[in-house]
């Protein structure tokens, strides 16, 4: 068998895929039948549901010591358009969360502010436990753990917990961009390392903290890259079991000096497809794959349901991170939306909570 | 096998996206390999006066409204420059039902282009304006083609056909050339040698069975004729339009659409090219349509008024274009009119 004959047997039989056969599978570029394997995996992971949930985002901060050259969202110190969200403010925000019917989640992502003290971020997790005791709080990313580890010099397990007792449910699992060293140095040379965002995952999942992880591609890293990023995930998951759904991110280059410097232009949807479809299949032990509508548009989020993606995500209210970087999709939709969507693809949509457990009320 | 209406209605309904879509795509690369052509050309809105009024034109003004307009023939002839000077190969001229005019601007126009640009393919006019033209005129259809022809006037867009069945025709433009006057002007052009395309535009409330019955008439007619070069779709745009403001009719998924274009390719066994509309549907659903039956991603628009008036804007240099479909795994190539490969990427 040639390598590309051994890999295609592996994907249809639903067998583990190695390195050589992801990049086969790549090389080859056979669109639809890495969608059929794909959403054949999919419906051995979760039948035929396909979910979404009601949640919110809250960005912190937009000031970062960190300045990737990835970024289209912080601004340095100082910057007139810089802001903190300030307690009084969060707590309107919360205010009007609480009137969201069926809100089941709540992610909190910020950039790293260089004098903002951890005491801030524990109360910010405090007063979301205190004004919304049923939603899961979806908090921080493990770059930022590693920040707060690094200000205050506690451990990452001595931060994680004391945000767990203030009511941290789980990490949403950005900033793993590429884990290549090499593509770091160039994306994000000052970030958590490949390592430190694996430690830090691992280190929540003992806790019984869930997480997502995820990828961003389409910038400058090579097809090996994004494929030993997925495997160093599926190792992790093997060992831990506490990834509960994987998000790809495409790069948004505009606004972006990553963009500007290496004259990037967006991936097409040809690309995300088929990176949904061979990452369904490398992450075997992941069990649901995220369809993020804000990255991809609503017709390709639509169409990836066919390539394996089980989670349309969120109605989300306003998100400020992609929409910096040029992303023109709306900020919100309706669930009727996303039912119409789902039933459309001939699968059954399910209002999820952050468990992937059915919502009462929901649509079924 | 012949794929029959009825066949196509239940894969319409029922059809699995991925199988069609992968039976499509086989069809595809048997007749064309690995090579996806595109076009540069250039519409060309001579008015947008128009006594049509349909309900979802956001394009037309009544005559006399203040950014009412008709280009003159030097207008026209500045606009044919720029497409020749930018690489372009074709001209579509399209414009509203002009009250007044007469044949003669028509054919002076065509006439004039044909004078300085004779290597230019004058694909323009759409059923409708052709049908207005005669009906001013006096002439039949079948004379009035002939004179445009004479003019220079090349070849027909396939536009207008929305979708081929009266029902639907009458709710969405009740003004619009009927069914059976599009095909018998096809066939009538077909016959004096003017070939054209076709096109279809799903969203306008039509039923499953109506899209099969359109595509079954053209169909029909390539047997007949064989003047059809390609078969184009797109959806309906509700933009700002009258027709999407009364709820009428709501915007097509890109689902739908792909199961429909993949439907259209194996149904279409006499018409060999199928495009999908990356001007209308943008250029990430634009860009799929290749792995669902579409061998030629349509043209780069130098300009596009009707479009843009509707609120869809997609500029796309021939840099993006080759791009995406590379990025698609195909090889890129400019086509002429006539689907002959100019240029390699
Ligand atoms: S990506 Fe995150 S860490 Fe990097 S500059 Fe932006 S906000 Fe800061």
């Amino acid at each position: 068998m040639t390598t590309i004959e051994r890999a295609r047997a592996r994907a249809e039989a639903g067998e583990r895929l190695s390195l050589e056969d992801a990049l086969a599978l790549y090389e080859e570029n056979d669109l639809l039948f890495l969608a059929a394997c794909a959403r054949a995996a999919k419906e051995r992971a979760s039948g035929r549901s396909v979910f979404y949930t009601v949640n919110r985002h809250i960005n912190l901060t937009n000031v970062c010591s960190s300045n990737c050259p990835l970024c289209a969202f912080q601004v340095e110190a100082g910057d007139p358009r810089g802001y903190v969200l300030s307690l009084e403010a969060l707590e309107a925000r919360l205010a009007s969360a609480r009137a969201v019917p069926g809100l089941s989640e709540v992610h909190i992502v910020s950039a790293l502010h260089p004098e903002e003290p951890f005491s801030y971020y524990v109360e910010v997790v405090r007063r979301v436990r205190a004004a919304l005791p049923a939603v899961e709080i979806q908090a921080f990313t493990p770059v930022e753990i590693v920040n707060f580890a690094k200000m205050t010099g506690r451990s990452i397990e001595s931060i994680l917990s004391l945000l767990q007792a203030a009511g941290l449910d789980g990490l949403p699992g950005g900033g793993a961009e590429i884990f290549s060293p090499r593509v770091r140095e160039i994306i994000c040379p000052k970030k958590a390392t490949a390592a430190e965002w694996l430690a830090v995952m691992r280190t929540a999942h003992g806790l019984g903290i869930r997480t997502n992880a995820s990828m961003m591609y389409g910038h400058v890293e090579t097809v090996r890259e994004r494929f030993e990023h997925l495997l160093a995930l599926r190792d992790l998951q093997d060992e831990t079991g506490g990834f509960q759904a994987f998000l790809l991110f495409p790069f948004h280059p505009a606004h972006t000096r990553l963009g500007e410097e290496y004259h990037l232009q967006r991936v097409g949807a040809w690309e995300d497809l088929k990176m949904m479809a061979l990452s369904r299949l490398v992450l075997d032990n992941v069990p649901h794959l995220k369809a993020f509508w804000v990255m991809l548009t609503l017709p390709i989020a639509q169409l990836a349901l066919g390539f394996g993606a089980d989670d349309l995500d969120g109605t989300i209210g306003e998100e400020k991170i992609i929409h910096a970087a040029g992303a023109q999709t709306g900020t919100g939709i309706t669930k009727a939306k996303l039912a119409a969507m789902i039933r459309e693809a001939g699968y059954e949509p399910v209002e999820r909570d952050a468990r992937y457990q059915a919502v009462a009320g929901g649509a079924r | 096998m012949r794929l029959s209406a009825a066949e196509g209605a239940r894969l319409l309904r029922e059809g699995d996206l991925l199988a069609l879509g992968r039976a499509a795509d086989e069809v595809r690369r048997r007749r064309f390999g690995n090579t996806v052509t595109f076009l540069v050309d250039r519409n060309i809105n001579y008015t947008n006066v128009c006594v049509n009024e349909c309900r979802f034109c956001a394009f037309f003004r009544r005559q006399g409204a203040k950014d009412a307009y008709l280009l003159s023939t030097e207008e026209v002839l500045a606009k044919v420059r720029e497409t020749v000077e930018a690489g372009g190969t074709q001209v579509m001229i399209q414009g509203g039902l002009y009250p007044d005019l007469g044949l003669p601007y028509y054919e002076d126009m065509l006439r004039a282009i044909k004078r300085e640009f004779p290597q230019v393919v004058i694909h323009s006019f759409t059923a409708t304006e052709i049908q207005h033209f005669a009906r001013q005129a006096g002439l039949s259809v079948r004379e009035t083609l002939l004179r445009l022809q004479a003019a220079g006037l090349d070849s027909l867009p396939g536009g207008g056909a929305e979708i081929l069945v009266d029902r639907v025709r009458q709710r969405v433009s009740p003004k619009k050339i009927m069914t059976e006057d599009w095909l018998d002007l096809m066939r009538t052009a077909h016959e004096i040698g003017m070939e054209s395309t076709a096109t279809m535009v799903i969203g306008l409330g039509e039923t499953l069975e109506e899209r099969m019955e359109h595509m079954e008439r053209i169909r029909a007619l390539q047997d007949e004729t064989g003047g059809f070069r390609a078969f184009i779709m797109w959806t309906f745009q509700p933009g700002h339009t009258e027709l999407a403001a009364h709820g009428a009719a709501e915007k097509v998924s890109s689902w739908d659409y792909m199961r429909t274009l993949a439907v259209a390719r194996l149904f279409f066994d006499n018409v060999a090219h199928i495009q999908g509309s990356w001007v209308t549907q943008g250029e990430r659903v634009g860009q799929l349509t290749l792995a669902f039956g579409a061998d030629d991603a349509g043209s780069i628009m130098l300009e596009e008024n009707v479009v843009r008036a509707a609120g869809t804007r997609y500029e796309m240099s021939t840099r993006k274009m080759v791009e995406l479909i590379r990025g698609a795994g195909r090889e890129a190539a400019q086509r002429d009119t006539e689907y002959r490969v100019l240029k390699r990427f």
